[in-house]
């Protein structure tokens, strides 16, 4: 690397799953943020809570891509932090550097005994990776330097190992040129509730930052251009996860149309975090039941919104299946829910700790009987926040189900957000029956839309009886008659179709004038928009799934070669082949458990 | 209040000489007798013909999905405390399809007044055993007999920590009435026992109590503070003997008084498994009936903590709090 400005780069942080990886990338990514830098994040971790020290099968990574039009947490590392052999192993076999790039490597965690745990062959690890000489590999006797660090401290060889990872902080925020006075201030910050940490925590890190100086012979220290004006405009800025901008929506639409915020929901991997946060909001005045299980997640969401607040549910996609039968209740009795499906590696168990985009079917189609539902889906970890707030505002105006999917990718990455204030967002009007029904009400009176009016519990002359049977599409007590029975399928369906006067027509990114359009949906917009670019062709990414933006056919036809990319077999490209005849779908698709890479999509559109 | 005033417009459709009519009769009356007016009130119920239940009454119902009424009663009542919830569930939807919701909603201690109609049998679906019927039980689904073991409801109840149980027979109006009433009082889940004739597919299910000849002799209506005293002639009461119950003269003086309101549960297992098994009278009317906190008031008394001792309340003091930059 040389030492000009840079316009980004891709930091890697790896470890054992008790290194404090995730700890020390998102602290660092914060602070970059802070410090003016957009940033996209891909923590990669294993599903086992502490895997066997050492071990292949216990590294844990966690990738930042810090500084200007910056889209992807990037294809590979500039900058990689090897805390023991396996990881460096893992970095290298997985080929995810850069041949300029720079590996910081805790040369204490390289004896015989880590080298056999890594499943090394020889003594010398370097020469065995076959790394490129071009790749410059810094030496560091990181455990050595933090045991001395902290030789008064007081604290116990296990407390002081785990502080390894601050002196690698301090090292990279050194590299990087971090001002070390932010660093402290947020290290505090980070700790606020436990302030015996603070000390220690400081101390290592700012002897790590020190260190870094040692290294300026060898290294030179990275410096990122200014920032350009890629961001949203002018505001207030932060960094946050997909998961707890996924919380923030629902809890800025609940305030904007004064209703209470529920949430029922179950823990499952990736999709707790919101659960962790919207539990944390008291404040806010959120109600969070952890249910038993996934179903009674949803169901006492369902019994929230039959009572008249704004109900959520947030799951993963075993959950997803588990809930099926119950947002079917919701699709039936006509009551506003929002679904939120934070989607891993499937089938089953699956990959739970990793991505994939292997849920929309289920959500589009995964019910019994006709039962439309409307689908969103996120495509950044800052856009978590207006798409839950969407999910809520159609929801509610339109007394429908709502998933909206979002993905281990975005749940738990994070990218600069521009924060909002509360009156600048969209008005939410709930679709509450209007006084002059009262003493008329059934459920099945509708606006000129179709939609049903909501009453609930507490409104004097509107008591009515809501059901999972079919209801009479007048009177709305239960019907078995035919006629009616179609009837009201065809109603709820134009219910939902109807929601597309209400959505945004799709927009063309990139190069709109090229005659090749990529074609995507959810959290893969970013790894797409950059090998749209690089391409020079269009991008067309999708965040309304059903129903699809009004000029989609339209787009779509301009195009000689339609590629639709997606982290699944095809799924998306199947649903556009059934509302398009005629339309001619190429597909290009990877099912790893890893968002794209920039690099591959180019290669394949190129050929 | 008039017990009309909680009767909706719907025919009832429940089977002619079905127990469901008795209960839903006695429903209307102690609703009246409480006197909470319909609009404040939700009865949710899941499938099944109990589950019919919410069409026939005024107040706001919902008829859920098999199994499931149990959680969306959870749903309203911890979303919406102020208002008044009933759940209407027989023994497969709750103790089979829903066992989980129900087991959760009792040890949650959720203020709820669920009415459990037991008829050991699946009705709607014509006529399969259920997680009641007793061991050997012939049905379409069990043509050689069950060889399974039934739940005892009541047992069921207090494993999970209940906080209320009372047993009441279709028959038997008063006392389904005085149930419902207590039922409601009590704050925390209050489940209640509806034993209910299926006239079509288990008549006669609950004779040995339910037939007027008999009734007095093999059942035992329980009140708190009261001796446990029965028979035709009240000349029977109940005892304890080592960990056993039983049978003395009225004027034993080791007759029991029956304690609802007392924290062990010891003797109200003893009293809920008392039946033609071994040789005791059925006990109706209120078994247990303790207080403990509801998770309801629970989950609403922390928010109103949290939000007292909070700076933040809206989501503009929310985002002012996060570490950011302006550009």
């Amino acid at each position: 690397m040389n030492n000009e400005y840079m316009k980004n780069v891709v930091v890697r942080f790896c470890g054992d799953s008790g290194d404090g990886m995730q700890l020390t990338g998102n602290m660092f990514s914060s602070l970059s943020a802070i410090l003016g830098n957009e940033i996209s994040t891909l923590p990669d971790f294993p599903a086992e809570i502490r895997a066997p020290q050492g071990t292949l099968g216990g590294v844990s990574g966690f990738q930042v891509n810090l500084g200007q039009g910056v889209y992807t947490p990037g294809d590979k590392a500039d900058v990689i932090v090897a805390m023991n052999a396996a990881a460096l192993k893992v970095c290298v076999q997985n080929g995810l550097f850069h041949e300029h790039a720079v590996i910081i490597v805790d040369t204490d965690t390289f004896t015989k005994p880590d080298l056999e745990k890594a499943q090394y062959t020889t003594d010398n690890p370097f020469t065995e990776l076959n790394i490129p000489e071009t790749v410059q590999i810094v030496p560091v006797a990181l455990t050595t330097m933090t045991k001395e660090s902290l030789k008064d401290s007081g604290l116990d060889n296990k407390s002081v190992l785990k502080s390894r990872n601050m002196f690698a902080l301090g090292v990279v925020c050194w590299l990087f040129d971090r001002p070390i006075d932010k660093a402290i201030h947020f290290l505090e910050q980070k700790f606020a509730k436990k302030p015996q940490l603070v000390p220690t925590n400081v101390k290592v890190l700012t002897d790590g930052f020190n260190y870094g100086q040692n290294l300026a012979l060898s290294v030179s220290q990275i410096r990122l251009e200014a920032n350009g004006d890629s961001l949203e405009g002018h505001g207030n800025y932060t960094s946050i996860a997909g998961n707890k901008a996924t919380a923030w929506g629902l809890i800025a639409a609940a305030q904007k149309c004064g209703k209470q915020l529920f949430l029922g929901s179950y823990p499952i991997t990736p999709a707790t975090d919101i659960m962790h946060e919207l539990a944390a909001r008291k404040d806010m005045g959120v109600v969070v039941v952890q249910a038993e299980d996934e179903i009674a997640g949803v169901c006492t969401a369902i019994g929230a919104s039959f009572a008249g607040d704004l109900a959520c549910t947030s799951t993963s996609g075993p959950g997803l299946s588990l809930k099926s039968e119950a947002i079917g209740l919701a699709v039936m009795a006509e009551l506003p829910l929002v679904v939120i499906d934070v989607q891993r590696g499937g089938p089953s168990t699956g990959l739970p700790t990793k991505t994939e985009q292997t849920d929309l079917l289920q959500a589009l189609y995964g019910r019994n009987g006709e039962c439309p539902v409307v689908v969103l889906a996120a495509s950044t970890s800052a856009n978590c926040f207006r798409f839950a707030y969407e999910a809520c505002k159609i929801a509610l105006e339109n007394m429908t189900p709502v998933i909206l999917l979002t993905d281990t990718y975005l749940a738990n990455g994070t990218a600069l957000w521009r924060i909002p204030k509360l009156a600048e967002l969209p008005a939410i009007t709930p679709q509450t029956a209007p006084d002059s029904l009262k003493g008329h009400f059934n459920p099945a009176l509708r606006d000129e839309r179709g939609v049903r009016y909501w009453a609930f519990p507490g409104m004097e002359g509107f008591e009515h009886r809501n059901i999972g049977l079919e209801r009479d599409a007048e009177k709305g007590t239960i019907s078995t008659n035919p006629d009616n029975h179609e009837k009201m399928v065809r109603a709820r369906q134009a219910k939902v179709a109807q929601v597309a006067n209400q959505i945004p027509d799709l927009c063309v990114q990139c190069n709109a004038g090229s005659d090749t359009l990529l074609v995507g949906w959810g959290s893969t917009e970013g790894h797409l928009h950059a090998a749209a670019d690089e391409l020079g062709c269009a991008l067309a990414h999708f965040n309304y799934i059903y129903p699809l933006p009004k000029n989609t056919e339209a787009v779509l036809k301009q195009y000689k070669r339609v590629i639709v990319c997606e982290l699944n077999s095809g799924q998306f490209a199947l649903y556009l082949r059934s509302q398009f005849e005629g339309l001619h779908f190429e597909q290009y698709n990877e099912i790893k458990g890893q968002p794209f890479a920039v690099e591959r999509i180019v290669n394949y559109v190129k050929g | 209040m008039e017990a009309s005033q909680y009767k909706s417009d719907q025919y009832v459709r429940f089977c002619p000489g079905c127990g469901d009519h008795a209960i839903c009769m006695a429903l209307q009356k102690a609703m009246a007798q409480i006197g909470i007016p319909p609009h404040q009130i939700a009865v949710i119920s899941g499938i099944g013909c109990s589950s019919r239940m919410p069409h026939y009454l005024s107040p706001y119902g919902f008829n859920t999905i098999h199994g499931r009424g149990g959680a969306v009663a959870s749903g309203v009542k911890t979303s919406h405390p102020e208002l008044t919830v009933w759940q209407m569930s027989g023994d497969g939807d709750c103790m089979a399809i829903g066992g989980n919701h129900f087991i959760h909603e009792i040890r949650r201690n959720v203020d709820l007044n669920v009415c459990v109609f037991n008829n050991r049998i699946y009705g709607l679906t014509k006529g399969q055993y259920s997680p009641t019927s007793p061991k050997g039980f012939v049905s379409k689904s069990s043509p050689f007999g069950t060889v399974e073991r039934p739940f005892i409801p009541g047992e069921l109840v207090l494993g999970a920590r209940g906080t209320f149980f009372a047993r009441t027979l279709d028959v038997d109006m008063p006392t389904t009435i005085d149930c419902m009433i207590k039922a409601h009082q009590h704050k925390g889940a209050s489940i209640i026992e509806c034993l209910v004739n299926c006239v079509i597919f288990n008549n006669g299910t609950h004779s040995w109590i339910a037939d007027r000849e008999t009734r007095a002799e093999h059942s035992i209506i329980l009140k708190h503070g009261e001796k446990m005293i029965f028979g035709k002639e009240n000349d029977k009461g109940l005892a304890m003997e080592g960990f056993n119950i039983i049978i003395v003269p009225a004027d034993d003086p080791r007759v029991l008084v029956h304690d609802a309101h007392c924290q062990d549960d010891i003797l109200h297992h003893k009293l809920v498994q008392m039946g033609p098994e071994n040789g005791l009278p059925v006990a109706l009317g209120v078994i247990r009936d303790v207080e403990e906190e509801t998770y309801d008031a629970a989950v609403s008394k922390q928010i109103a903590d949290v939000r007292a001792a909070s700076k933040a309340h809206t989501f503009d003091e929310l985002t002012a709090t996060l570490e950011q930059f302006e550009r």
